[in-house]
């Protein structure tokens, strides 16, 4: 038996409990609201030009969200999840990766598929689940999935991808490749076992994932405070023995400086390492929410004043990297695009009703073939009834 | 040939498989060094280290997420759940990411690479939580193909053609027949069609259709009725999902009659499912109802495993009630 992994620890000789509250975990935060560094604050790996990078992905997620928010209440997608003033987790997340590195995300990260190159048309298409979205029309709006940019497509179920991402960054490491995995989710999604299963997971493996919470206060309705007792999902990282640090989510600096810092580490160690962002989602969780039924617009108001977007814009005027003519130029540009790839997508055929049986297996077998026939003949007898696909059967 | 028993067909098996693929790795509960509380892993960690021949955490959703991530990634996991009874927790991984990963990603990423294997089933005075059969839970998700072997050869060639096919795949071991089942078995590399069902015995009376180790059940009493006179054809159907629908039916088109038997209860098990199919198929050409012999509908009880059984004397029974109808 191995019993080096009892840890001797100091003796006492009187009953004492350890509080975990009590264990303190330092929040990494790097740039101030107003644009300027703090004093002695060690600056992550980034120039110009990959600022301007991140900045523009920052804007399009904006511009994005604010239009499809308003495509949804006109009735032109049946559902939008925006990311208002969080945008910094995911588009920091993406922006301290490699492109070889797989992302794993839970669903409120298209900041870092925006990052990555997925253009205007690829979102459109899955929103509006037309004959040309990857995903074939078979998910939701903004179940997002690219191979070509190593972004999973989203799977709702809560969590899933925790003990997945552990596993994919494992069969990395099998293969030497020099790549590591970084997996998204929330606060809530960490009360699921598929967390814990992941964690320990990875833990005994030697995994080399990041796990980044977004801990942005809500799950759905439910404030963190009814989510979970203790010192945040840091303190779970610490428990399962995994490298962990709190960070300002709103900082894009203190994002990129995790990432960065935990990829070297992942990758030269082989280890899984937890990041846990403080956020607040500030938008409603879905368009079928509505968050003034269970929390104040005094709360909002404050965390309004601690806007990531807005932050690294006073960061980069400061820096002379950007001036208020582009960010005008930028976001007139941005809406009129997304308006115009709007009417485009919707106009789009939605898929053939071929596409109903194919990828359920690696090819069709027997018995869905037959049904399709079956389905297809029904359809010619009533193409009215089904306007999409009618007028296309072979 | 060599004789070996149906653990030994599996680990040889496991052995092919990994020798002939880097990327393939067996792990679950108890795997690694001590080679599985069965000894189906017996010797893999020795051979091809600990990396790809592993323990795992007690975890079984973990196991599943992780095994759904390597094959996501490009490797061949070969899962292991300890018993079937176990595989519950891991419900979720396995019928809303394993069996959809392909289809709702429109194949941007699939996970075809993946093998789970499972002991199931009764018979070894195992309760309520070492029993049970839950093929038909399986069965109702598209996207996961569903093999139970009744024997050593059927085993390895079943096996390999499981963790080479290009989906997931559960594969119920009967873990009665572990040891119980010894036969000759090829050395060499060999696979079985996977969705293809075996006509083991000609007959021209009765159908008689069962998959794993209830094919020992179906054979006994086809024994007996043979005494009274009566032509069994017994069919081994070997692929729960996708089933084989023609073999079955042109097997009910000769006999008229179908008597299918399964170890799991009664209600809304697969033999209900292929009953319903069988019907439609042959409606015209049956000379009695088709016979379901299953489990009673309780947990799979300790003391009382006999009673609860869908032994050989109920499918005899049976047999001669589909005759004499």
């Amino acid at each position: 038996m191995n019993t080096d992994i009892y840890k001797e620890g100091p003796v006492v000789h009187n009953a004492a409990f350890i509080d975990g509250h009590s264990v303190e975990i330092p929040i990494l935060k790097i740039l101030q609201q107003d644009g300027t560094v703090y004093d002695g604050a060690e600056l992550p790996d980034i120039n110009e030009e990959h600022a301007v990078k991140i900045y523009k992905a920052l804007a399009f997620h904006r511009a994005l969200d604010e239009r499809m928010i308003g495509a949804q209440r006109q009735g032109r997608i049946s559902f939008y999840m925006a990311a208002l003033g969080e945008e910094a987790a995911s588009v920091g997340g993406a922006a301290g990766l490699e492109a070889q590195d797989m992302i794993m995300a839970q669903y409120r990260e298209q900041g870092a598929l925006i990052y990555r190159g997925f253009s205007l048309e690829d979102f459109m298409n899955q929103m509006f689940s037309n004959e040309k979205d990857l995903g074939k029309g078979r998910q939701m709006p903004i179940h997002y999935g690219s191979n070509a940019l190593n972004y999973m497509t989203i799977s709702s179920p809560l969590g899933t991808q925790i003990p997945q991402a552990a596993g994919y960054a494992y069969g990395q490491k099998l293969q030497g490749k020099d790549a590591v995995t970084l997996c998204y989710f929330g606060e809530g999604a960490a009360s699921e076992g598929d967390f814990h299963a992941g964690l320990n997971m990875a833990a005994v493996h030697n995994a080399p994932v990041i796990f980044f919470c977004r801990n942005n206060g809500y799950a759905i309705s439910t404030p963190s405070d009814e989510q979970y007792v203790g010192n945040g999902i840091a303190s779970r990282g610490v428990g399962y023995g995994i490298k962990t640090i709190r960070i300002d989510g709103n900082d894009i600096l203190a994002v990129l400086k995790a990432v960065q810092l935990a990829r070297m580490y992942a990758l030269e160690e082989n280890k899984p390492v937890i990041i846990e962002a403080m956020s607040y989602r500030l938008g409603a969780h879905s368009t079928s929410d509505d968050p003034s039924g269970y929390r104040t617009k005094e709360e909002e108001e404050k965390w309004h004043a601690h806007d990531p977007i807005s932050r690294m814009k006073s960061w980069m005027l400061a820096k002379n990297w950007w001036n208020e003519e582009q960010e005008t130029a930028l976001f007139e540009q941005l809406r009129e695009d997304i308006l115009a790839a709007v009417k485009v997508a919707e106009k789009i055929d939605k898929p053939p009703v071929e596409d109903l049986v194919t990828d359920v297996y690696d090819q069709v077998p027997e018995h869905l073939q037959k049904q399709l026939e079956s389905l297809k003949t029904h359809i010619k007898k009533y193409p009215e009834a089904y306007p999409f696909t009618a007028g296309r059967i072979k | 040939m060599a004789q070996m028993n149906l653990l030994q067909a599996i680990n040889n098996a496991l052995d092919i498989a990994m020798a002939e693929n880097d990327s393939a790795l067996c792990f679950g509960e108890d795997v690694g060094h001590f080679g599985g509380v069965f000894r189906a892993t017996s010797g893999l960690q020795e051979k091809y280290g600990k990396a790809r021949c592993f323990n795992t955490p007690l975890v079984e959703q973990g196991i599943i997420g992780f095994a759904n991530g390597l094959a996501a990634q490009g490797s061949t996991p070969i899962a292991e759940i300890q018993f079937a009874d176990y595989i519950f927790p891991a419900f979720d991984q396995i019928v809303n990411e394993s069996a959809k990963f392909r289809y709702r990603s429109g194949n941007e990423f699939n996970v075809g690479n993946l093998t789970i294997r499972t002991p199931y089933g009764g018979g070894i005075a195992g309760g309520l939580y070492h029993s049970q059969s839950p093929e038909a839970y399986f069965a109702h998700t598209p996207g996961l193909k569903i093999v139970v072997p009744r024997n050593p050869y059927q085993a390895k060639g079943l096996l390999l053609a499981s963790i080479r096919d290009d989906n997931p795949v559960i594969f119920f071991e009967p873990k009665r027949l572990y040891r119980a089942s010894v036969g000759e078995v090829p050395e060499e590399d060999y696979q079985l069609p996977i969705g293809k069902a075996e006509v083991t015995q000609q007959g021209s009376d009765i159908s008689l259709l069962a998959w794993g180790a209830q094919m020992e059940i179906i054979e006994k009493a086809a024994e007996m009725a043979k005494k009274d006179g009566i032509s069994c054809e017994i069919i081994d159907l070997r692929t729960i999902l996708p089933w084989d629908v023609e073999t079955i039916a042109n097997s009910v088109l000769k006999t008229g009659r179908l008597l299918i038997s399964q170890e799991a209860p009664l209600t809304a098990g697969f033999a209900s499912e292929i009953a319903a199919t069988i019907q439609q198929e042959c409606f015209l050409h049956l000379e009695s109802p088709i016979e379901r012999v299953c489990g009673i509908d309780t947990p799979y009880p300790l003391s009382l495993e006999k009673e609860h059984a869908a032994d050989h004397l109920k499918v005899y029974e049976a047999i001669k009630r589909s005759i004499n109808y």
